[in-house]
């Protein structure tokens, strides 16, 4: 069993177990970390999902499609390493996998 | 060139050719002539005014009578059933002979979901109302745009509403959504849509324009307006006060507009409301060059910031009229506000709709979309879909999940606004607990004609000042 670290805009961290198969942003809601509204409940339609990933986990979490990009373009933190947690699935080559949450959800 | 086609082509360029030196609003009105003038040349008649009448039992009528364009299902409360008809047995239904013409309807939320994400199949061009645009207005704006152009236009505005710009603004908000509850007449009969939701939408567009505060009520005005003609909604306005709307829209922006201009060239310190940001921004800061495409986005965020908010400021006064126990659960426990603020939304959905137009052949739900077909999103009835929410006409302060409703629509088009309407509603139920132990709504509200805009024009209420 491996863990995921969401760390919260100002800076809390929560440590939580990997449920293989569900994606981060399900993993997310079942642990109650804040900052993750996930509308669309998980269709890749609304955004509000947005994590950054931490830099050295790039690659391990693969890159965004283009309809997952068109819905990071609405929120104006956006960076380069911004994904929807709702299109990441969790796995155990993600054990200890780093995400930031943005201030805000939109 | 025919004299017929000429004189079709003469008008759609009749206001993008225009000098740049004649006024916008000027250019509108010449436009407007020349659309009266054609109509007479061509003896053409306008779009027929609506004449109500007794909506029928959805149950007397066969699937392919049934029309839910009628601008009277909402006017008489009378629309749930309708759709509740079509979500249980034709769930994709066709309509071949509404006044707007022909147009398929989708009425299940997963349907809903699936058109609204899927913009490379279903385009928002040329217009998200079910009618079709006046000729020689046909305003550009993003909403009825589809990518790429709908993406940068959209990221040049939406800077104004982003959760940073509000933090910003949320005192000043709040001390314009207290001074209107602070001068409520207490246990005395008055109308809450005059006093309250159309004042205090008003005073927030306002604020975000940095539009003239005492000419605010003209903002709600032209709100009205715009969505309330007969041929694009079922309303009881004319194409005619359409052309005169988007004048004195016009005017006023183009002046707020200069006026800012020249605070910019003077290297005066520029604001956070909407004509500054679109100001500072490469791709629309000489958009009042471009007269559709000013008028268009600027006829948008009055209206998308208007009636939405306005009609769910009301709708949740009602919700807690109807559904006395979740006021009671809302008195001992505020820190349900947020949630209630989603619910209401969902339980209002103050827009019923947008429309799309297949750009192929589309299988849905075993009907088989052709190219070309209006497309009809429901979200009025996605929101009351029993496949995807519990209990959805229950309205439930507490329920779980309840952001995932539709009001905001998915994909792309995703409103712009959410967090602006969530927070406007959220401060205004948090001043309203500090000051009322009740709002009693007095008899039946009165519901706007409109298939578009799912509102009220009046609803009588007594306050209950806190003991």
């Amino acid at each position: 069993m491996g863990n995921i670290t969401f760390i919260e805009h100002d800076g809390t961290e929560h440590i939580v177990d990997i449920a293989e198969g569900k994606t981060l942003m399900q993993i997310a809601m079942d642990n109650l970390v804040p900052g993750i509204d996930a509308d669309c409940g998980g269709s890749c339609a609304c955004g509000t999902c947005h994590v950054i990933v931490d830099s050295a986990w790039v690659s391990a979490t693969g890159i965004a499609s283009d309809e997952e990009l068109m819905m990071l373009d609405m929120t104006p933190e956006k960076t380069d390493t911004s994904r929807l947690s709702c299109q990441i699935k969790a796995s155990q080559s993600l054990d200890g996998v780093v995400v930031r949450l943005p201030e805000f959800q939109m | 060139m025919s004299i017929k086609s000429e004189l079709k082509e003469k008008g759609r360029s009749i206001i993008e050719k225009s000098s740049a030196a004649v006024p916008i609003h000027m250019q509108i009105k010449g436009a407007h002539l020349f659309q009266k003038a054609k109509n007479t040349v061509f003896k053409r008649e306008g779009f027929p005014a609506f004449v109500e009448y007794d909506i029928p039992d959805v149950m007397s009528l066969e699937l392919k009578d049934i029309d839910v364009s009628n601008p009277f299902l909402f006017k008489q409360n009378c629309w749930e059933p309708y759709f509740k008809r079509l979500r249980d047995e034709r769930p994709v239904h066709y309509q071949k002979n509404s006044p707007f013409g022909a147009f398929w309807s989708i009425t299940r939320y997963e349907d809903i979901l699936f058109v609204d994400k899927h913009h490379e199949l279903f385009s928002a061009e040329p217009i998200i109302m079910i009618g079709d645009r006046p000729d020689g207005l046909h305003a550009d704006t993003f909403i009825a745009m589809d990518p790429p152009k709908h993406d940068v236009q959209r990221q040049a505005v939406q800077g104004v509403v982003s959760p940073q710009n509000l933090k910003e603004m949320e005192a000043l908000i709040r001390s314009r959504a207290e001074d209107v509850l602070d001068n409520l007449p207490i246990n005395e009969p008055f109308d809450w849509v005059e006093r309250v939701s159309i004042e205090l939408t008003a005073r927030m567009l306002a604020t975000l324009f940095d539009f003239p505060y005492e000419r605010r009520r003209d903002l709600a005005k032209w709100s009205d307006i715009i969505g309330g003609a007969a041929q694009l909604t079922g309303g009881a306005g004319s194409v005619d006060e359409n052309f005169t709307a988007a004048a004195e829209i016009a005017k006023a922006f183009s002046e707020l507009w200069r006026a800012k201009e020249a605070k910019k060239a003077a290297g005066e310190e520029m604001g956070f409301d909407l004509i500054s940001m679109l100001l500072a921004n490469e791709e629309t800061k000489s958009m009042v060059n471009r007269p559709m495409e000013f008028i268009g986005n600027l006829s948008l965020l009055i209206v998308g910031g208007n009636d939405t908010t306005r009609n769910s400021m009301t709708g949740g006064v009602l919700a807690l009229n109807q559904f006395p126990d979740e006021f009671i659960k809302l008195k001992n426990n505020p820190s349900l506000i947020p949630n209630m603020v989603s619910e209401i939304i969902r339980w209002q959905t103050p827009l019923a709709y947008m429309r799309r137009v297949a750009k192929e052949d589309v299988e849905l739900n075993g009907q088989t979309i052709r190219k070309g077909d209006k497309v009809v999103m429901w979200y009025v009835s996605g929101n009351r879909d029993e496949r995807a929410i519990d209990q959805p006409d229950q309205f439930l302060i507490d329920r779980k999940n309840a952001r995932n409703h539709l009001s905001f629509g998915f994909g792309v088009h995703r409103c712009m606004g959410n967090r602006l309407a969530e927070m406007q509603l959220r401060i205004l139920w948090e001043e309203i607990l500090k000051r009322f132990d009740n709002i009693e709504v007095i008899g039946e509200p009165d519901y706007v004609q409109s298939n578009f805009v799912k509102g009220y024009s009046k609803m009588m209420v007594r306050l209950t000042a806190k003991s």
